[in-house]
């Protein structure tokens, strides 16, 4: 019995192959069946499809925002004063909780300056962000805080003129999403 | 059923026959008539009965709502007014449903202080002790869930926070949050998956249920004393009539205080901002989750600074992170319970220090939901953040340290010793007390 035994062990019949064979292919074929099942929870063809929008921000005057809605999620378009954008830009970069720029317009690792967070040089006093909390989503509040920018109520984070993090839980700076002045008077957010 | 061997004799023929070909009406008989349970149970041990009742409550209900129910982001609001308004008894179904929700957790958090202050989680019965914390976190998702269906603005900011949890997972967290909203934000998608689920775990938390009471009925119960049942004859009652009708005189009494709320302070645990329809652009001023998350909430929140490496700007775990790890470690360190706390005495009764930090731990508790109802500032937070270490420490250091240092009071031989003592003394001070009231 025992020499039977380690005869199969060491040799593998033909029938071994077969039972390794056919569980390989249906554990393969479980994992495949199953992946569709998981796959239907993610974005649909409608929302992926979500196209770009065009905001006119001909009538903000200086220290005025709106918010637009884009994906979903709220965007915030800022045309800040001189004197934010001159407080926001002698900040320290040292100082900050959150040293990159987070803009998807500038590409990853650029310094989080007052300049990498605006819409650019000659367009200083716009600033254009998701207006989702990096914590965990919430709403920030505009023009509150104690650094005269973004305060979040929900768990207290607060983000200066420029949408930087600055105090409170959030691990990084208001996103900036893709967005663009098309003219002189609107923008295309995505 | 500890002993394995069944009492139930057929009566009839026809039970006979169905005896021999499907045991049902003897497995309901070993399991709620003859069953036997220590006969010095106390009150404390009634909440299990309640919680089955509530859970058939909320499905009840629940089915019936589902009826009325439309989940979609333009008419998910107005659905539960037309509920609230329209529908015949529907006012009352959902009264019954959002509450019994409330009371379902009041009554969990009874049982699990019961079961930690009489170490009913220790040897052999770890698995009912973990069964029970699976149906605790399936609870928490549950609700959860049926919280974001009414779609108004506590809904739909709660589902974005919790939500958004799971994006501080390194790497891969942004994709996961993404899957599980179906879209960029919480939305229609979202509502629909939300509402098929919470349909859905009632049933899973039924299934787990039958394993929890599978996995007690091998064990058998555990009492005020902590010493297991010696002598069946003498230390046990059969379940029904003794402890069915116990329960369901408590489940009264439980019920009284729940319809108290249901008729008279029907939205006194809800918040009125979920009046309010959803508004994916303007968060309420002040979030909080329902009453039971506070604790959790609390916890999340403490964590609101970085953990690096020291005199490094490396960040390990940023505070994001950070708190949802807090969170979540905060129930998963329930799982290790009987593991952490390995004195040999079951009982607190009979654990002068582990009474003590019990108590403590129970303070702690309450004050970390109280804390997680206020604002995350100042003092609040440093309050919070004293709470939750101890609240780990309770677990991690300290049940490990009593169950190795301190020196437990003698328990008794038996159940049996410890019931007659109770009697003797009872009877001795009143043989002391009757000659004065004859004088």
């Amino acid at each position: 019995m025992s020499a039977t035994k380690t005869a199969a062990r060491t040799e593998p019949t033909r029938r071994d192959f077969l039972y390794v064979a056919t569980g390989a292919v249906g554990t393969v074929g479980t994992l495949a069946l199953a992946w569709p099942f998981v796959d239907q929870m993610n974005p649909d063809a409608s929302t992926l499809a979500l196209a770009s929008i065009e905001v006119d921000v001909s009538a903000m005057e200086p220290g005025q925002a709106i918010t637009v809605k884009w994906r979903g999620k709220p965007v915030f378009i800022r045309y800040r004063t001189d004197e934010e954008v001159a407080e926001a830009d002698s900040v320290e970069l040292e100082t900050l909780k959150d040293k990159d720029a987070r803009n998807q317009n500038l590409g990853p690792a650029v310094d989080a300056t007052d300049l990498n967070r605006s819409a650019g040089e000659g367009r200083e006093s716009w600033i254009v962000m998701i207006g989702s909390c990096t914590h965990l989503g919430c709403v920030p509040v505009g023009l509150a805080g104690d650094f005269g920018g973004w305060f979040c109520p929900c768990h207290g984070s607060h983000y200066d003129t420029a949408g930087r993090i600055r105090k409170g839980p959030a691990p990084e700076n208001l996103l900036i999403p893709p967005f663009g002045f098309v003219s002189d008077t609107t923008i295309k957010i995505g | 059923m500890s002993g394995g061997h069944s009492q139930y004799k057929p009566s009839s023929g026809l039970m006979k026959w169905l005896d021999a070909r499907l045991p049902l009406p003897r497995l309901v008989y070993d399991s709620f008539v003859a069953y036997p349970v220590p006969r010095n149970l106390n009150n404390w041990y009634t909440f299990g009965a309640i919680l089955s009742a509530i859970l058939v409550l909320q499905i009840v209900t629940g089915v019936v709502l589902a009826m009325h129910y439309v989940a979609s982001t333009d008419l998910a609001f107005n659905s539960i007014e037309h509920i609230m308004r329209d529908v015949n008894y529907g006012w009352l179904m959902r009264r019954l449903h959002a509450n019994g929700a409330s009371f379902f957790f009041v009554a969990v958090y009874i049982h699990m202080f019961r079961s930690m202050y009489y170490g009913s989680y220790k040897e052999p019965r770890e698995v009912l002790w973990i069964l029970g914390v699976i149906l605790f976190i399936l609870m928490i998702a549950t609700a959860f869930m049926g919280y974001v269906l009414p779609w108004g603005q506590m809904s739909f900011w709660a589902a974005t926070v919790i939500t958004g949890l799971f994006s501080a997972i390194p790497f891969i967290g942004e994709t996961i949050q993404l899957w599980l909203l179906g879209g960029f934000a919480v939305d229609n998608a979202t509502l629909n998956r939300f509402f098929s689920l919470h349909y859905l775990l009632p049933f899973i938390i039924a299934g787990v249920v039958v394993l929890h009471v599978w996995a007690l009925h091998v064990s058998g119960q555990t009492n005020p004393t902590g010493v297991e049942v010696k002598n069946m004859r003498k230390e046990t009652v059969p379940f029904t009539p003794y402890a069915t009708i116990k329960d369901l005189f408590a489940l009264m009494v439980f019920l009284l205080v729940m319809a108290w709320f249901v008729f008279y302070l029907p939205d006194f645990l809800g918040h009125p901002d979920n009046y309010i329809p959803a508004d994916p652009l303007k968060t309420p001023a002040h979030i909080v989750p329902e009453w039971y998350f506070l604790p959790f909430y609390a916890i999340l929140r403490a964590v609101d600074f970085n953990i690096g490496i020291p005199f490094t700007e490396v960040v390990l775990i940023d505070s994001k992170l950070g708190g949802v790890i807090a969170m979540f470690a905060s129930l998963i360190v329930l799982l290790f319970l009987p593991w952490l706390d390995t004195s040999k005495v079951r009982s607190g009764n009979y654990r002068p220090m582990f009474r003590q930090f019990f108590l403590i731990f129970v303070v702690v508790c309450i004050g970390l939901g109280w804390l997680g109802s206020k604002p995350a500032e100042g003092g609040y937070v440093i309050a919070a953040q004293v709470l939750t270490a101890w609240y780990f420490l309770h677990f991690l250091v300290i049940l490990p340290w009593l169950s190795r240092y301190e020196t437990p009071k003698p328990i008794p031989a038996s159940i049996a010793d410890a019931v007659l003592a109770d009697e003797s003394s009872a009877s001795s001070a009143d043989k002391k007390t009757a000659p004065q009231a004859a004088e």
